[in-house]
C-alpha cells in the first residue's frame, strides 16, 4: 500500500549531484532513463528539501565552470527547472556538520542523500606551499568565480611567470582565464575583483606540469583546443618527444597529442608563451615570504632546473572533505558507501545515500552525476519498499524549518535566491555585463532579508 | 547527414534519452560512461530526426550542415568513437 503522507527526503548539497538527485526524486513525466528506456522509478509522491551551505545555489556551475563557458553554464536552467517542480524546496545558508548535524537529519527525515562535492584539494606536500603566492588551482577557481569563501584571497599578477602543476582541464581553465583578453572576460560573470587582478597582470608565460608524458596528460582535447584560440600566445612542449607518441595509445589520447603538435607547429610565435613541461616533478617552492621560484626535476634523467616564477598553483586534484557525524575515507577522501548507501565500517547506515564526488572522488563530468544520482535515488527507493527507511517519527515541512531556524538566524527559500539572482543581472546589466555576482554572504542575506 | 555533438557537451544524457533509434553513446549504463569525457552520435545510424538538438541543454548538438567553422573536426571525432580511429587521427595530425 502506498502511504498517504509524502516521502520527505532531505539533499545536503545543490551542486549537479544534488540537483540531478533531487529531478530524480521529482520525477518529471517522462521518466528516468533506466535499463535501456525511460522507465517511472519513482512511484509516490515525495517532498525534497535541498540543504545548501551558501545562499547561492548549483555548486560547480557557478563556482567551478569557468565564466567563459556560458554554453555549460545553461545547466543552471536545468536546475532552475527542476527547483520549480512540486514537492521542492531550497533551504539556503544551511551547513551540514555545523548549523546541524547528520542526527539531526536523519531525526528529521525519511531518508538523506549527501551531495557535499569534494570542499578540499590534494596538496604537493614540498617545501614553500604556503609561500604567498603559492595556493591550489582550486582556490584560483573559486576566486575568480566569486565564491564567498574565496573573494577575500588576493592573487598578485604582476609578475612575469606563473607555474601550474598538474595539466587536467582544471589547469587548463586556470591558463585560458590567466591569458584571455580583459575585454572578452568583461562579457562573462567573472567575479569583478578577478577581472581588476587581471587586469594588471604582467604574465609573458605559464608553464604547466605534468609528472608524466603527453600520453598521459589529464587535460582533453576540448579544452587544450581552446588554449590554441587565445591570440598572441605561443604554445610549446618541454621535457617530451610529442613524436614518439606509442601508436597503440587510444583513440582520445592520439588525438590530443596530435592535437599538441599541431599547436606547437601553428603557434609558434607570440608575445606570450604557455609552455607544456612534461616529464616533471616540483621538488621545492622557494622564496621569502613570497613564491620567487619553483625547483622542478626532470623525471627522465633526474636533472633538476630552477623556474623563477611569481605565482605556483597546484591543479592535482579535489578532494572531499569529511563531515562530522558521518564515516569518512581519509585515503579516498570520500564517503565510503556500497551501491549509494553509505556504509560504517562495512554496515549500511539506514537511510542514509551519498551521490557525486563525495561519493565516486572527484572523477567525471556534470552528466557523470546524473547517472550517478539516478542510482542513489534508486537505492532510496528499493529501501522504501523494502520497509528499511526509518520513516517513524520524522517530522514535517514545517518542523524542519522551524528546528532549523530555531539553529540558524538567516535562512533562505528559492524566491530567496532568485531575489539575488535579479540583483546580480540587473547590476550586470548596468555595466554591460551578463551579470554580476554578488561575493559576499553577508551582503546577499542583507538583500534577501530586507524589505 | 548526420548530427553532431560537439565541445561544451556535459554528459547530461538528455540526448540519449530522446534518440529515435538509440545511435548517441555511451550511454548512461555503458561501462565506458562514467569516463566519458563527451557523448558522440553515430553517424550512420543517425536518422537527422533533431530530437537530440533540442533536448540539449548545452547547445552542444548541431546539424552538421550547421556546425560552427571551429568545431568542424567533431564530425571525425563523433565518427570515430563508432570506428577504427587510425585515420581520423592522421587527419588531425596533417591535414586540418
Amino acid at each position: 500500500m502506498i502511504s498517504e503522507r509524502p516521502l520527505r527526503i532531505a539533499i545536503v548539497g545543490s551542486g549537479p549531484a544534488g540537483m540531478y538527485a533531487a529531478g530524480h526524486l521529482l520525477e518529471g513525466p517522462g521518466g528516468t532513463f533506466i535499463n535501456g528506456g525511460l522507465n517511472q522509478i519513482v512511484r509516490r509522491p515525495v517532498e525534497v528539501d535541498v540543504l545548501e551551505r551558501l545562499p547561492t545555489p548549483w555548486g560547480l556551475i557557478r563556482s567551478g565552470v569557468a565564466p567563459d563557458h556560458p554554453d555549460k553554464k545553461r545547466m543552471a536552467a536545468i536546475y532552475d527547472s527542476i527547483a520549480r517542480r512540486q514537492g521542492f524546496r531550497f533551504i539556503g545558508n544551511v551547513q551540514v556538520g555545523r548549523d546541524v548535524s547528520p542526527a539531526d537529519l536523519s531525526q528529521w527525515y525519511d531518508g538523506v542523500i549527501y551531495a557535499v562535492g569534494a570542499d578540499d584539494e590534494r596538496r604537493l606536500g614540498i617545501t614553500g606551499e604556503d609561500l604567498r603566492g603559492s595556493d591550489s588551482a582550486r582556490a584560483f577557481v573559486s576566486w575568480y568565480n566569486g565564491h564567498p569563501d574565496f573573494s577575500d584571497l588576493q592573487f598578485d599578477l604582476r609578475c612575469e611567470r606563473a607555474v601550474l602543476v598538474g595539466n587536467g582541464n582544471v589547469a587548463m581553465d586556470v591558463a585560458r582565464i590567466l591569458f584571455s583578453p580583459i575585454s572578452a572576460l568583461h562579457n562573462t560573470d567573472i567575479a569583478s575583483h578577478a577581472l581588476d587582478a587581471l587586469g594588471k597582470s604582467q604574465l609573458k608565460e605559464i608553464v604547466i606540469l605534468g609528472r608524466r608524458g603527453p600520453e598521459h596528460a589529464a587535460f582533453n582535447y576540448p579544452e587544450l583546443m581552446e588554449l590554441g584560440e587565445l591570440a598572441d600566445t605561443a604554445i610549446s612542449v618541454e621535457g617530451a618527444d610529442l613524436s614518439l607518441t606509442p601508436e597503440n595509445a587510444d583513440y582520445e589520447t592520439q588525438l590530443k597529442v596530435a592535437a599538441l603538435a599541431k599547436l606547437c607547429k601553428e603557434k609558434s610565435q607570440g608575445s606570450r608563451r604557455i609552455v607544456f613541461r612534461f616529464n616533471a616533478a616540483p621538488t621545492a617552492i622557494v622564496g621569502g615570504g613570497q613564491v620567487a621560484q619553483i625547483n622542478v626535476v626532470d623525471r627522465r634523467d633526474q636533472s633538476e632546473q630552477v623556474l623563477n616564477a611569481g605565482l605556483v598553483l597546484a591543479a592535482i586534484g579535489y578532494r572531499g572533505l569529511a563531515i562530522d557525524g558521518l564515516p569518512f575515507d581519509d585515503v579516498r577522501g570520500v564517503i565510503p558507501s556500497c551501491d549509494s548507501r553509505i556504509v560504517d565500517n562495512g554496515i549500511a547506515i539506514a537511510g542514509a545515500y551519498v551521490t557525486g564526488w563525495i561519493k565516486r572522488g572527484p572523477k567525471g563530468i556534470i552528466g557523470s552525476n546524473k547517472k550517478c544520482a539516478r542510482d542513489a535515488v534508486t537505492a532510496v527507493m528499493v529501501d522504501v519498499d523494502s520497509n528499511l527507511l526509518p520513516m517513524e517519527g520524522t517530522l514535517s515541512a514545517a518542523q524542519v524549518l522551524e528546528a532549523i531556524n530555531a539553529r540558524v538566524s538567516v535562512t533562505l527559500g528559492f524566491s530567496g535566491w532568485q531575489k539575488i539572482d535579479r540583483q546580480e543581472q540587473s547590476d550586470g546589466r548596468a555595466q554591460g555585463r551578463p551579470r554580476l555576482k554578488m561575493t559576499a554572504t553577508g551582503a546577499m542575506l542583507g538583500l534577501v532579508t530586507a524589505g | 547527414m548526420s548530427y553532431v555533438i560537439t565541445a561544451p557537451c556535459v554528459a547530461d544524457y538528455s540526448c540519449v534519452e530522446v534518440c529515435p533509434v538509440d545511435c548517441i553513446s555511451p550511454m548512461p549504463d555503458d561501462s565506458g560512461f562514467d569516463a566519458a569525457t563527451q557523448l558522440y552520435i553515430n553517424p550512420v545510424l543517425c536518422v537527422d530526426c533533431d530530437a537530440c538538438r533540442e533536448a540539449c541543454p548545452v547547445n552542444a548538438i548541431f546539424a552538421e550542415d550547421q556546425l560552427p567553422e571551429k568545431w568542424l573536426d567533431y564530425i571525425g571525432i563523433n565518427a570515430a568513437h563508432f570506428q577504427s580511429h587510425t585515420q581520423t587521427v592522421a587527419e588531425v595530425r596533417h591535414d586540418k
